[in-house]
């Protein structure tokens, strides 16, 4: 397939960007993280800045790269074709957060994490690549 | 929990707010997920990516991705070594649960916090907006549970 190195290349680049703004605005410290859920006691607000500032930043940039119409290294966009609102998405979405608040990590920071060397990263890393077969064996749509 | 304990709870909440660190980060998740939808035009969702990479292992971006987002906070994490060891002695139970929760749900919900939180509301998506206010509804009360009825210090 065409551009499949740079595509490759592409990924690696923004995976190391994406890690490097998790260590510097701290999200890969789990107890960064409870804080910020920890309404009722030490509340933290760094994390919805750091959700604000990618979203601004994303908002505003996403408009120009859509409307080229197609990507550079690819022949289109893989954007998610649900839109809807439904029970999946709910169920799903609060059996995370869920998760995200016993444990302080959310997919990004569990992976970023294991850099530092913490066991508890990897076991959080190993339970979720077990809930991602889990969900494969139980609930994944058949066909 | 003891009184030192809630001591220190409270003193590493609103004490340790830290704008500037937080937005800095944050822009770069942002450019990240730009350039990612811009060069090769996926979602920059690391539960996505993550789910992927297990079903589809010949995915070599997956991989490459997953391997940058470790580097670049290895890097950082070397260049500026945190005051704080990473945390021990939350119940490693836990820990897995946590993990188990959090891949089933985002496989389910079709995204976490990158994926709906970042990029679907960068895009106004209705879905993303609904998945993350239901997300962060719920962790709030998993840490409420968690820290305040069972007094676990984390």
């Amino acid at each position: 397939m065409r551009h499949a190195a740079a595509r490759n290349a592409s990924a690696l680049v923004t995976g190391l960007i994406f890690g490097l703004g998790l260590a510097i605005s701290q999200m890969v410290s789990p107890r960064k993280v409870l804080d910020f859920l920890d309404v009722t006691g030490s509340w933290d607000p760094s994390l919805l800045l750091v959700m604000g500032g990618a979203v601004a930043v994303a908002m505003l940039a996403f408009r120009f790269v859509i409307k080229r119409g197609q990507p550079l290294f690819e022949s289109e966009f893989h954007l998610p074709r649900m839109t809807k609102v439904d029970r999946r998405v709910l169920v799903g979405s609060a059996i995370f957060g869920l998760g995200w608040g016993i444990g302080g990590y959310c997919p990004g920071p569990g992976v970023a994490a294991l850099s530092a060397g913490s066991a508890d990263a990897l076991v959080f890393v190993a339970g979720m690549v077990l809930g991602s077969l889990l969900y494969r064996r139980l609930a994944a749509p058949r066909g | 929990m003891s009184i030192a304990g809630f001591y220190r709870v409270r003193q590493s909440g609103v004490a340790n707010f830290t704008p500037v660190s937080a937005l800095i980060g944050g822009a770069l998740i942002g450019i990240s997920a730009t350039l990612l939808l811009w060069l090769t035009g996926r979602v920059a969702g690391v539960s996505g990516i993550m789910h992927g990479a297990l079903l589809q292992r010949r995915d070599t971006w997956r991989w490459l991705f997953l391997a940058g987002l470790v580097a670049g906070a290895g890097v950082w994490l070397w260049l500026s070594p945190p005051a704080a060891p990473p945390r021990a002695g939350y119940p490693t139970p836990l820990v897995l649960l946590a993990g188990v929760l959090v891949g089933f749900g985002t496989a389910l919900g079709g995204g976490c916090t990158s994926g709906h939180g970042v990029c679907g509301i960068s895009r106004l998506s209705v879905r993303s907006i609904a998945a993350t206010i239901s997300f962060v509804l719920t962790g709030m009360l998993s840490v409420f549970i968690v820290r305040h009825l069972f007094g676990l210090a984390s």
